[in-house]
């Protein structure tokens, strides 16, 4: 007892006090009519008899605003399957928060809409799986959901609402990506996230099918830079290249507990979307804890915060101020282990290995799709 | 597909669009302008410069009142504002009025 007090009187910490969280994401709903292969919802999907409850988010949503989130991300699942929507958006608007609705358009109406930009909702970001019909209603699993989603477009930008594509990319659209681009404006987008998949949830299931090709890769990179230049002041374009193609890992989530934060629709906590993935960690909840006890104290928040917790070849890495030794659940999940290197780094020890294993799964001649909770 | 971005000139007039927003971050004790997967905080002249971005008065207009306010030369504070509202515009963050 007394050693412990002394300790901790006697010795400043080495670990300075994390900065507040800048953005929340706040995944509603589990719920989702659509059934994206990439989905990033774990396989373990909550029920929508855990939810929290409106009050419960309401009162996550204030002490988010007090705490120093500026952008609340409205996320699922499918948002709009919680029929208090306009409610929680209207009580994150009286917060200050920076209100963005991630939507695949299903079960938003344009009365829907239009009471969301009566209560000030800032932004909408909706998905577009493909530029056709058949194709993208093919990814998503969901019929007519392509008319719908050019109708919500529609709905958007008439009630004022600024609109963002968010097209998630993988080897089975990624020869659409001009075509998802013009799209984009043809709709009165002011931004587009082409975000090449990312390996987690089912999109991990999914791999052999959704891997990209490395020529693929590259022309996508030319076309983005293209684009950029062609639509500069008229259209924002935000790209998430192929971390497998890469050097350098991507520094995901900006840093372990550094910017963001998510909670679950049962609010639990967690650093990232996957982090439920890494076994050995314990999340909290918001019924249990507050947010801000819960961001500064969490063990899970703490587990890989600043560098401490870095073996080499990042201890003494300078790319770890960029990078922040990348992505944990993908060193989990290819190197088993959540300390390791990032295997997309050219120097960890796997990456001569995931190089072959990537090049070997991109040249799958044709692989099912494994469809998210069916 | 053909869009066009428009021009910056002192005969702009131009507001923060919908979905763009100034606010105080008293957490970390500065002004911040949000817009989509952006927040950038910003200096007290950038402030006083999104301020002045009201719809109804041209750059030039604002960059002469400036210059009077602060006893400056004008075409300096001019050349400062349109590079700042150009930078804001390529983000998409404006609404060009005229």
């Amino acid at each position: 007892m007394s050693d412990a007090v002394t300790a901790s009187v006697g010795a400043p910490s080495t670990r300075s006090r994390p900065l507040p969280p800048m953005a929340m994401l706040a995944e509603l709903t589990h719920r989702c009519p659509l059934a994206c292969p990439y989905c990033s919802n774990p396989i373990d999907l909550t029920k929508a008899n855990e939810e929290l409850a409106t009050e419960e988010w309401i009162g996550v949503f204030e002490q988010a605003a007090h705490l120093g989130v500026l952008h609340l991300h409205l996320s699922g699942g499918e948002p709009a399957a919680r029929r208090d929507l306009v409610e929680l958006t209207q009580a994150a608007v009286s917060f200050g928060l920076y209100s963005n609705l991630i939507t695949s358009g299903v079960g938003l109406t344009e009365a829907r809409i239009n009471s969301l930009a009566d209560v000030g909702l800032d932004h909408i970001q909706l998905s577009i799986q493909g530029v056709s019909p058949e194709g993208a209603d093919r990814i998503g699993g969901y019929k007519g959901g392509y008319e719908r989603k050019i109708a919500v477009a529609r709905w958007t930008t008439d009630a004022g609402i600024p609109l963002t594509l968010n097209a998630v990319c993988h080897r089975q659209n990624m020869s659409e990506i001009d075509a998802m681009i013009d799209l984009a404006i043809r709709l009165k987008a002011r931004r587009i996230e082409v975000a090449t998949v990312q390996f987690h949830g089912w999109a991990e299931r999914n791999k052999a099918a959704l891997m990209p090709t490395r020529e693929q890769v590259e022309r996508a990179t030319e076309i983005v830079a293209e684009a950029r230049v062609k639509y500069q002041g008229v259209l924002v374009i935000d790209y998430v290249p192929a971390d497998y193609y890469s050097s350098y890992p991507k520094a995901c989530m900006g840093g372990w507990g550094r910017v963001g934060l998510n909670v679950t629709p049962s609010g639990r906590v967690l650093p990232c979307h996957a982090a439920e993935t890494i076994p050995g960690l314990s999340f909290e909840t918001v019924r249990d804890r507050s947010l801000a006890e819960i961001w500064y104290e969490g063990e899970a928040f703490n587990a890989y915060r600043g560098e401490g917790w870095m073996p080499e070849p990042c201890r003494s890495c300078e790319h770890k101020k960029v990078d922040f030794g990348g992505c944990r659940c993908q060193a989990m999940a290819l190197a088993g282990d959540a300390r390791a290197t990032d295997p997309v780094c050219i120097r960890s020890p796997l990456r001569e290995h995931l190089t072959r294993e990537t090049e070997r799964l991109s040249a799958t001649a044709s692989a099912e799709l494994v469809y998210r909770g069916r | 597909m053909t869009a066009q971005a428009p021009l910056i000139s002192g005969s702009s007039v131009v507001k923060l669009a919908r979905g763009v927003k100034l606010r105080e971050d008293p957490v970390r004790g500065h002004v911040v302008l949000l817009a989509p997967e952006r927040a950038m905080a910003l200096d007290e002249i950038a402030v006083r410069i999104v301020r002045a971005l009201d719809g109804e008065r041209t750059l030039a207009r604002i960059a002469a009142d400036f210059a009077a306010e602060f006893e400056a030369p004008v075409a300096e504070i001019a050349n400062d504002i349109e590079a700042f509202v150009r930078e804001l515009s390529i983000r998409r963050m404006l609404e060009f009025v005229e």
